[in-house]
């Protein structure tokens, strides 16, 4: 992965053919260019993945600016007018005032609820927690399953047993069966807390492709020579094997990540993930979803946002798997492989 | 290869001891299965509380008191199972019986449909790559990779159930939607087909009036008030089936097999009016039978007009046999269809929203399969939903990669069709990550399940699960675990037979 060979002129391959024609093409895409440069590149490609990370970032920016933040009895307020646990006036009976044609915002455009709450703001407020769900739930299920995985595949061996039989035992209980029994548990302590639990359970599959990854690359040449050259275990998982691996774990975090979007609101629909006075965009559809009739906006709005969030991450993900995974390169198309073609039987 | 099942039993049921431990535990101390009685202020207050103590073995600490239940469920090897009580004094054993029926019901027909689906269209995809059809249902597999599922539930709910019933109190398509329809269907059966300009819009427009036809003929038959499909329908389906399944599993080249499904459909036509007016009072065993029956005599059709070449025809003669079969059953289930819709129970809006039956439905078989149907419908498209994005990706991803290797250039360059190559060379290959990644997926699904029943409100395993969960009483989510942890592990062993089995290489190691 970290250096794409030269072509090589094999015997009885036949000059100027269309291998050769694909091969100049990829050659001259990254051509000069350092491993980071051709993976940005790539990624930049994938306009899916373009458009998500600005559709995300924008909803980001979004979530946190607009009714600001909260932790405990620290505030800070944001540019919107209404807080998520103030009830106001309930004006136009509730309905959003949100129009396009003309366009025009309102005061409330995602509507109110029964006792008046901007539902706006509460969204918005779901949106933050959803969000810093899925960050804690990505970065801890990322360390454990790496670790884990990586010990496992470096050493092998009794040490590889006892940890993927650990992972198997994990990985028999659905997520979503272990996640509501302990959510049952800490989903009162707080969304922070139910994140902690969500990723100490949540890392088995990474760990079995990170000890795949680590299997394949410890039998590899550069792995020898560091270890001749006197590099410690660490070292060598760390500082040589690793980085190799990235793709990987950064492709599955991300997808991780995803995941524990749906799980967070699956939980909080069946009553054990984030329990009030926190909310989560999850919570609010299950606290709403009888009134599906009635007010349909209590409903469309925190789904909209879950979709949302997830679709763009799931996106990125694929962007990163395209750009990190040189098999699945793209076919270039007939136009250019019948100019590099002929530039290749021109030149032979 | 013996060792290496016996090694894996082992382990598997080490596993199994450990999950079952370790869940076990967290349930147990995941509230106090007391605290209703503590806070409750009724006079027998002690009393109450001791026979609860008493039942659920409460004064035993969690740790041992695993291995009272863990005594019970190895009762089973002797036919006595005991799972316990739940904390109403009921009996597990009994409740399970009654609630994994109806979850595993769900769940397999899901994940059939699922995984059919999803490999159809991961290989139709991945055969069209960058083609807008690509592109459409790469987008949508991701939307429905993000979708929460109860979100999708409460919209399927409102839409094609109380939709759908609407339309069907008065079956009316508006004039203008006819051509809005025609116009969709020939973009999507464009984006499918292979070509180019000319050829293009010549399929567009093939499709877009078949469908108007189709559609303009449902409207003026009153179809969706009488569904059938009748004996005209039945023998072009047959026919293009036969046609179909000869190109796909041996090449219309093979006249032998030609004949036999072309043979085996004439048979299924003539079966028509004795199979739709002469099975009114068949139990269900029989209809299983017919079944089977119905493929036996394809697979001898085939074997008898297969002459050197016996086992690829009777295999395409067998396939089209069960399609017959199939499309017959699913005629003889329309039937009854204005029956079950107008009877008393039904009252004109079939599709449901809660349950998994009818309660007192009485009937045929072909009337408790309609409602089966009906049931069935909602909670299937919503489990579908979710896992058929995976397989596709799955799948595409799988034969792409298969498709890029160089024994598929091998075999093009050997001069073999194009249907030789992508089914013998590449799909075979393709299946093999696929096993494994379906066989992890079971237990998963069955987790799934959960949301889905709640939903719903089927009172499958899933409630099981809930109600113990609530009331911190661990028989009943044991009960819920000791099914989809065994089937867990039950598949996870098969993925890695199956594994062993199509890929020689893992053998070797």
């Amino acid at each position: 992965m970290s250096t794409i060979p030269p072509p090589v002129e094999q015997p009885g391959h036949h000059e100027g053919g269309v291998t050769d024609a694909e091969n100049s093409i990829e050659l001259k895409e990254i051509a000069g260019l350092s491993q980071g440069q051709i993976v940005r590149k790539r990624f930049f490609r994938h306009r899916g993945a373009l458009i998500s990370m600005v559709v995300l970032a924008f909803i980001i920016v979004l979530a946190f600016t607009s009714v600001g933040v909260a932790f405990g009895s620290w505030k800070s307020g944001g540019w919107w007018p209404y807080t998520w646990n103030i009830a106001v006036a309930i004006e136009n009976g509730g309905r959003p005032t949100l129009s396009l044609f003309p366009f025009s915002i309102g005061n409330h455009p995602f509507g109110q609820d029964e006792i008046g709450r901007d539902i706006f703001a509460v969204v918005m407020r779901g949106t933050q927690q959803s969000l810093m769900i899925m960050v804690i739930v990505g970065a801890i299920a990322t360390f454990i399953g790496t670790v884990i995985g990586a010990i496992s595949g470096y050493y092998r061996g009794w040490t590889d047993s006892v940890l993927m039989r650990f992972t198997d035992i994990i990985i028999t209980i659905p997520v979503i069966v272990i996640g509501a029994v302990l959510g049952r548990r800490f989903g009162i302590s707080g969304a922070p807390v139910l994140a902690i639990i969500l990723g100490l359970v949540l890392w088995t599959g990474l760990a079995r492709l990170v000890r795949g990854e680590f299997l394949s690359l410890r039998e590899r040449e550069f792995v020898d020579a560091a270890r001749v050259a006197g590099a410690r275990d660490r070292r060598i998982i760390f500082r040589h094997i690793l980085p190799n691996a990235i793709g990987v774990i950064i492709v599955n975090s991300t997808l991780l990540m995803a995941a524990a979007i749906l799980i967070e609101t699956g939980l909080s629909f069946l009553g054990y993930g984030v329990q009030a006075p926190d909310t989560s965009l999850g919570k609010i559809i299950s606290e709403n979803q009888v009134a599906f009739s009635t007010r349909p906006w209590l409903f469309w709005w925190p789904g909209l946002f879950i979709i949302a969030i997830a679709l763009c991450i799931n996106f990125i993900g694929d962007g990163l798997r395209d750009a990190f995974d040189p098999r699945q390169r793209r076919m270039p198309t007939d136009k250019a492989l019948s100019r590099a073609t002929f530039v290749t039987e021109k030149s032979a | 290869m013996a060792t290496f099942i016996v090694r894996r039993l082992i382990a598997s049921i080490f596993i199994f001891l450990a999950a079952t431990y370790l869940m076990y535990i967290l349930t147990a101390l995941s509230g106090d299965p007391l605290e209703d009685l503590r806070t409750s202020t009724a006079p027998n207050k002690q009393q109450l509380i001791e026979a609860r103590t008493a039942l659920l073995h409460l004064d035993v600490p969690p740790y041992l008191r695993y291995f009272i239940w863990i005594a019970g469920v190895g009762k089973c090897f002797i036919g006595q199972c005991d799972l316990g009580v739940t904390v109403q004094n009921q009996p597990v054993t009994v409740l399970l019986a009654q609630a994994a029926g109806s979850t595993l019901q769900l769940v397999t027909i899901a994940s059939v449909i699922a995984i059919i689906l999803g490999l159809v269209v991961g290989i139709t995809t991945a055969l069209r790559q960058y083609s807008g059809y690509d592109y459409g249902v790469t987008f949508l597999s991701f939307l429905f990779f993000s979708l929460p599922i109860f979100w999708v539930a409460v919209l399927l709910k409102q839409f094609v159930a109380i939709g759908f019933n609407d339309f069907l109190s008065d079956p009316q398509i508006a004039p203008w939607i006819i051509p809005i329809l025609a116009v969709i269907s020939g973009l999507i059966w464009m984006s499918i087909l292979p070509g180019k300009g000319r050829r293009k819009l010549i399929t567009f427009a093939a499709a877009a009036l078949a469908s108007a036809a189709v559609i303009i003929y449902m409207d003026l038959s009153d179809w969706f008030s009488y569904p059938h499909i009748g004996i005209v329908g039945v023998a072009l389906t047959l026919v293009g089936a036969a046609f179909g399944v000869t190109t796909i599993s041996t090449g219309l080249k093979n006249r032998r097999a030609l004949y036999a499904s072309l043979v085996v459909a004439g048979i299924g036509v003539a079966a028509w009016y004795p199979f739709i007016y002469f099975t009114t009072g068949l139990p269900f065993w029989g209809w299983i039978g017919i079944g089977v029956a119905t493929v036996l005599v394809a697979l001898g059709v085939g074997w008898f007009m297969g002459g050197d070449d016996r086992r690829p025809v009777a295999r395409t003669a067998a396939i089209v046999g069960f399609i017959a079969f199939s499309v017959l059953s699913l005629d003889r289930f329309m039937q009854v269809w204005d029956d079950y819709a107008n009877s008393g129970r039904i009252k004109g809006r079939p599709i449901a929203t809660i349950g998994s039956g009818t309660p007192g439905l009485e009937g045929s078989l072909w009337v408790h399969g309609v409602d089966l149907f009906t049931h069935l419908l909602l909670p299937t498209l919503a489990l579908i939903l979710i896992s058929f994005a995976t397989y596709t990706r799955y799948s595409r991803a799988s034969l792409l990669e298969v498709m890029n290797q160089d024994y598929i250039r091998t075999a093009r360059a050997k001069g073999l069709t194009e249907r030789t190559v992508v089914v013998r060379h590449a799909f075979r290959n393709a299946l093999i990550p696929i096993a494994t990644i379906v066989a992890f997926d079971i237990g998963g699904i069955i987790g799934g399940a959960v949301i889905t029943e709640r939903v719903f409100g089927w009172t499958g395993m899933g409630a099981l699960f809930q109600n113990g969960l609530d009331h911190v009483d661990p028989n009943p989510v044991m009960a819920f675990f000791l099914v989809t942890g065994s089937l867990a592990i039950l598949f996870n062993l098969i993925a890695d037979l199956v594994y062993a089995g199509l890929d020689p290489r893992i053998r070797v190691s």
